[in-house]
């Protein structure tokens, strides 16, 4: 069953047009990596789809429903959402562990001791574990985007958008982040993601899709998209990226 | 910050740290030594320039006078305690009625258009008419009005008339701090399904007011001297006893009395001040 599908998507930014009719399906259990310049319409993607944008034309389906209905409520619709910012966006007043539990308290009704005790869980499986109750000022980059990961996690969301997560890191410690993406991966999490990481992306997407100006220009296997891409736009960015030595 | 330099590490320092640590302490005293000589001078400076004016002696009689201020500290004080009295019941009115004000400028669903512009005329008049000017106007048009259940008490109506007025400003800071808070904290929360109004209590409001903190301290320093404008309309607080005691001898050190008594309040709400800030610095850096 798809999870997402997204039919003729445009959006346009002061008469740009910054995504010019997008056609996506994304399957339940399935990585969709979204790949492209800076400007290409990635990021605006991720954030139609979580409603923080109101899109131009098109429709977007959660789970065989349109969610782009004005009549729906974004909040119901983001409660089975789950996003992860490039800058990590945690709230610097509050507790890694009342970040996390925020939501599922208020949003989800779960009582304090549960919300907790799934944190702390969430914390030790991705090695924050004595993190509980610093806050995230004191954390390293890696530490806060991880700890982002967890709190989009702790709502139990039935898709992830992870929006360029890793490019505010240090590499070595992208390296950590990306680790937690491969359990989520193993777990069976429902992703999107898009992402600078083009060896990380070959290695954990099941799809690939090559966005070039607005336009969905490619699409498909990763071994496929990086061995022999059909598009000579696609190959004309992978040989760029290639030689600014981000492979 | 390192640990290397702390006792019992098994380090010892090199002649040149020695020598550095040696001019630095030189530096140090010289710098104290040079605040203080200058400080003595400019104290000595002052104090002979003001006895050495013409008018003097007279001042120190009108102004300075041992036995007029003796005898008026105990009314003054008395009045005193009517100021601390309106500024502790206005001050958390004022934040509450600051605070909703704010907000209510933020609603943006349609039903709310009313409230909206209601809280943007409060704030608009009520930073326009001078505080003067509205105690008077609460002050004798309230009671005016012989409506059932408005009090006539002169702190009362002053209580009502400087909420009035610092609620406006307050309102407006608030605001600022709200508007403060970046866009992306309020998408993080939003996108993990929180509603606008438990995205203000729980993300916004907490962040805004935590930075607005030292501005509304401000505030209340001012406020805690307006209080003295309640006099205006009859109320015998520390001013009105002070001119009373004047009145009667034509004796000015009773305003000085006052004056010191306000002094006094507002020095710890200024220290209070700057230990919050001292605070949130700190936790900054941690």
């Amino acid at each position: 069953m798809s999870v997402l599908k997204i039919e003729g998507l445009r959006k346009s930014f002061h008469g740009h047009d910054v995504l010019k009719g997008i056609d996506l399906e994304v399957r339940s259990h399935e990585v969709v990596c979204l790949i492209g310049a800076s400007g290409s319409g990635k990021s605006t993607l991720l954030r139609c789809v979580n409603l923080l944008e109101e899109v131009d034309d098109g429709a977007i389906y959660l789970e065989g429903k349109e969610i782009t209905d004005p009549r729906v409520n974004v909040d119901d619709v983001r409660k089975r959402l789950g996003i992860v910012f490039q800058a990590y966006n945690l709230f610097p007043h509050m507790t890694v562990l009342d970040n996390i539990t925020l939501a599922p308290r208020q949003v989800h009704k779960v009582t304090r001791k549960a919300a907790e005790e799934q944190a702390r869980t969430l914390l030790a499986r991705f090695g924050l574990e004595g993190k509980a109750d610093a806050y995230p000022d004191q954390l390293s980059g890696g530490q806060q985007q991880r700890v982002a990961v967890v709190r989009a996690m702790a709502t139990q969301p039935t898709l992830l958008l992870l929006d360029e997560i890793t490019s505010a890191l240090d590499p070595e410690l992208v390296v950590e982040v990306l680790g937690v993406i491969r359990e989520l991966k193993a777990t069976g999490m429902t992703m999107v993601m898009t992402t600078h990481e083009m060896s990380f992306c070959r290695e954990i997407a099941d799809t690939v899709c090559f966005l070039d100006n607005g336009v969905l220009v490619e699409k498909g296997a990763p071994e496929r998209i990086f061995t022999d891409p059909e598009q000579p736009r696609t190959r004309e960015f992978l040989r760029s990226v290639l030689e600014s030595g981000r492979f | 910050m390192s640990t290397a330099g702390k006792p019992g590490a098994s380090w010892v320092k090199s002649g040149k740290q020695v020598e550095r640590e040696r001019l630095k302490r030189q530096r140090g005293m010289r710098s104290a030594s040079t605040a203080t000589v200058s400080t003595i001078i400019f104290l000595v400076l002052v104090v002979w320039g003001v006895t050495n004016s013409p008018g003097w002696p007279r001042v120190e009689e009108t102004f300075f006078n041992v036995d007029k201020f003796v005898a008026a500290l105990p009314d003054v004080l008395d009045g005193f305690l009517l100021n601390i009295k309106i500024f502790l019941i206005a001050e958390p009115l004022i934040l509450i009625v600051g605070l909703l004000v704010a907000l209510a400028r933020g609603l943006k669903a349609p039903v709310f258009f009313p409230l909206r512009c209601l809280a943007i005329a409060y704030t608009d008049i009520f930073r326009g008419i001078p505080t003067i000017l509205l105690i008077y106007l609460v002050g004798f048009g309230l009671p005016a009005l012989r409506l059932q259940g408005i009090p006539t008490d002169e702190a009362t109506l002053g209580i009502i008339a400087l909420t009035l007025s610092y609620g406006a400003y307050v309102a407006e800071v608030f605001r600022s701090g709200i508007d403060s808070i970046h866009p992306s904290q309020v998408n993080a929360a939003r996108s993990l399904g929180l509603s606008y109004g438990k995205t203000m209590r729980f993300v916004v409001l907490p962040q805004a007011v935590r930075r607005v903190v030292p501005p509304l301290l401000n505030d209340f320093v001012s406020l805690q001297k307006d209080t003295a404008l309640v006099a205006t309309i009859g109320a015998i607080e520390a001013l009105r006893q002070a001119q009373i005691h004047t009145a009667k001898s034509f004796n000015y050190t009773p305003y000085l009395v006052a004056a010191l008594l306000f002094v006094l309040l507002t020095i710890p709400m200024a220290r209070f001040t700057d230990y919050l800030a001292a605070r949130s610095q700190r936790r900054r850096g941690a």
